[in-house]
């Protein structure tokens, strides 16, 4: 009898023992990388075997801790995630008018791209605005442009992102004063500043300041939101310029995070209770084209945030544990070569985002490897949105990907990685020394050339560029912008300082320049110095004075 | 000036050989630098000597760097959109300068309609989203070698 057992035993294998078998006599590609952007290893199959821990544990229901599989119980069920596509140039009327258009194209949220000029708070006639003037956004030097930017759209109806780090308090105070113009208290606006400007230090430059006197007005800011603005996000940690700089997914996930509890630190140093600001913390991903990695990546932030925040803040509101996010599909993977391609990888990109349960997205357009969107590709790149959420049905049930041993896998992994960098930064004494050390700017250009290197060598396909490359250059008609947007714009500027109240503003800028000095709150003197029409420069201008300029040290 | 070099040990191989001096620059208010310290890794990695200069750079500043390092040529990365103020400006500088013989090359977010305008006004090459880099490293060893 035990013969006959122990004979069928060996004889008998197991299904996995077969399929591993059957698999090694086959052949396997060897013209790429089995492997994600990130550089983990990505296996043939995923079994139970690869999951680990309790449904209950590492999944739990949506709306509730961990929030892995999202931050509410119902989720695209009850409403589909915000259309927001990020617009800017030329002047405050022309962007106006794209904002109407957009909307009419049924966007459902606005989200502002800034000029060169403004992100740097500096003014259309600064010698450094050559040539910069509504080119890469939207040129705002003062409230007069704000209130143009803004016209016929009513501010308690539509909430605003508006995509500005060092300068940022002034572009609030600007939007606070529109809003009261509209006959609305700051109580009633909704929207997002992006105010991170620990990320611009890392990776998309746009500085005045330097890094202690800049947390200090991020503190100042937050301050003042949270008590008098409770509809409106305080800040927008961001991975996707991180990501567009060069990092891999762990690091835009591990640097962005980081990030987040350095904010959580700064709000808590402001003498604020972690449960007054963190509900209105939200965050801003780069869905790249590694599909899987992509949706793991959302999965694993919400998780690691809700987990840190109860852990290591102590933080009780529910509202303090659910990540909320802005998703914008990757710059960085847009080709200049048969844009039309591009169309393809943004809607790949786009249900990335998508599967990983985000609040808003943006698509890019598909020739924005050349110029700033034409009305046309803009349309396309929402209607990318509109036909994933009405056409597909990927919005129709929660986290559908959950429970997928591959996806799962790879959730649990990106969190393991982040973790590693989570010590070695706290190793280096937290982000602001690590960012003194340069130590996120290194990580990030040593993994933008080991992509580099990858695609060069064919480790990794572009299409169309390693591959598949065109035999002609195709074309596609690009945007322009109106040469004439920088002369009229300075000579607005003209004409406003000699119509405003000069003295006024002199006033104003004193009581800026005397808060920062005296360890005030600067948002109260900016507000006023912006009813008086003091220009962005002007104000940041002041400040410097007080702070200092950031120069940065180069890390290639 | 906040620029940096990369592999300075190389001068004294320039002593013997002609080795090729680049500066890669960012000009105007752009900070977008994933691009140029890639090329600037690339060049060197090819046996070049190149000078970073770093962001937010004016044409003047560029323009002083490239005539204190005695550089053959100037790679300017741009994706701010104001190439066609700001490129033009550089070459412009040079020839007042008497350096009009550096060649002057550019990568970035490019309009194709612009490419052509931006030869005529004196730029060598045009580099795009997507080129390898041994395209741009390629293209820079024959152009100063036929200078």
């Amino acid at each position: 009898m035990d013969t006959e057992k122990k004979t069928a035993e060996t004889e008998e294998k197991t299904a996995r023992e077969r399929w591993e078998e059957a698999y090694a006599c086959r052949e396997e590609r060897d013209d790429i990388e089995f492997s994600t952007i990130s550089e983990i290893p990505v296996k043939p199959l995923y079994t139970p075997e690869d999951v680990e821990g309790s449904y209950e544990e590492k999944l739990g229901y949506p709306g509730e801790y961990p929030y892995t599989r999202g931050i509410h119980p119902n989720m695209y069920r009850g409403r589909v995630w915000t259309i927001r596509q990020f617009a800017g140039f030329g002047s405050a009327k022309e962007t106006n008018e794209r904002f109407h258009y957009l909307l009419e194209q049924g966007q459902t949220g606005l989200s502002v791209a800034f000029d060169m000029p403004t992100l740097m708070g500096l003014d259309s006639d600064s010698e450094y605005s050559l040539g910069e003037v509504g080119v890469e956004g939207v040129a705002v030097d003062s409230l007069e442009d704000m209130e143009q930017l803004f016209e016929g759209i009513p501010l308690d109806k539509i909430t605003t992102s508006m995509t500005i780090n060092a300068p940022a308090h002034v572009l609030l105070a600007m939007y606070v004063v529109v809003g009261e113009k509209q006959g609305l208290s700051p109580e009633e606006l909704g929207g997002t500043n992006q105010n991170d400007i620990l990320k611009e230090y890392i990776a998309q430059k746009e500085w005045i300041f330097p890094v202690e006197p800049s947390m200090q007005v991020f503190k100042d800011m937050l301050v003042y939101a949270t008590e008098h603005m409770p509809k409106w996000n305080t800040v927008s940690i961001s991975g996707y310029h991180i990501r567009e700089a060069g990092s891999n997914a762990v690091q835009e996930l591990a640097f962005t995070l980081a990030d987040g509890f350095a904010y959580v630190e700064a709000g808590i140093e402001a003498g604020l209770d972690v449960d007054d600001f963190a509900p209105r913390f939200s965050f801003f991903f780069n869905s790249h084209i590694d599909f899987f990695e992509e949706i793991a990546k959302f999965r694993a932030a919400r998780r690691i945030w809700a987990r840190e925040m109860k852990n290591r803040y102590g933080a009780k509101d529910e509202r303090s544990l659910k990540l909320r996010f802005h998703t914008q599909t990757a710059g960085v993977s847009l080709m200049a070569q048969e844009p039309l391609n591009n169309v393809a990888r943004t809607a790949f990109e786009a249900l990335a985002a998508i599967l990983g349960g985000t609040q808003s997205l943006h698509t890019n357009s598909f020739d924005e490897a050349l110029a700033l969107p034409t009305e046309e590709a803009v349309r396309v790149a929402v209607r990318t949105q509109q036909i994933a959420a009405l056409e597909t049905g990927v919005a129709n049930t929660i986290d559908p990907l959950g429970g997928s041993y591959f996806v799962e896998a790879l959730t649990d992994e990106l969190e393991r990685r982040a973790y590693e960098y989570f010590e070695r930064i706290d190793e280096m004494g937290g982000v602001v020394k690590a960012i003194e050390n340069g130590y996120q700017q290194g990580e990030i250009a040593e993994a933008a050339a080991r992509y580099q290197r990858e695609i060069e060598e064919q480790k990794r396909y572009i299409v169309n560029v390693n591959i598949h490359e065109p035999k002609d250059e195709s074309d596609v008609e690009t945007h322009r912008i109106d040469e004439e947007v920088s002369e009229n714009q300075v000579n607005r500027l003209k004409e406003l300082k000699e119509r405003r109240d000069n003295e006024k503003v002199q006033e104003c800028l004193q009581a800026i320049k005397d808060a920062a000095e005296n360890g005030e709150n600067t948002m109260y003197p900016t507000i006023e110095a912006v009813r008086a029409y003091a220009t962005v420069q002007e104000i940041c201008d002041a400040m410097k004075e007080v702070y200092g300029s950031y120069r940065e040290t180069p890390v290639i | 000036m906040g620029f940096i070099i990369l592999d300075r040990l190389s001068t004294e191989r320039s002593l013997m050989a002609e080795t090729t001096r680049v500066v890669v620059a960012k000009v105007g208010l752009d900070g977008h630098d994933r691009g140029a310290k890639i090329i600037a890794r690339a060049l060197r990695d090819a046996g070049m000597e190149v000078i970073y200069t770093g962001l937010h750079q004016t044409p003047e500043q560029i323009v002083e760097t490239t005539i204190q390092e005695d550089a053959d040529a100037i790679g300017v990365s741009i994706l701010s959109g104001a190439h066609m103020t700001l490129v033009p400006r550089i070459i412009e500088l040079l020839e007042e300068n008497d350096a009009g013989d550096v060649l002057v090359f550019v990568g970035g977010t490019i309009p194709k309609d612009d490419i052509p305008k931006l030869k005529e006004a004196g730029v060598g090459e045009v580099f795009t989203p997507g080129t390898p880099t041994k395209k741009a490293v390629e293209y820079l060893q024959e152009a100063v070698a036929a200078s």
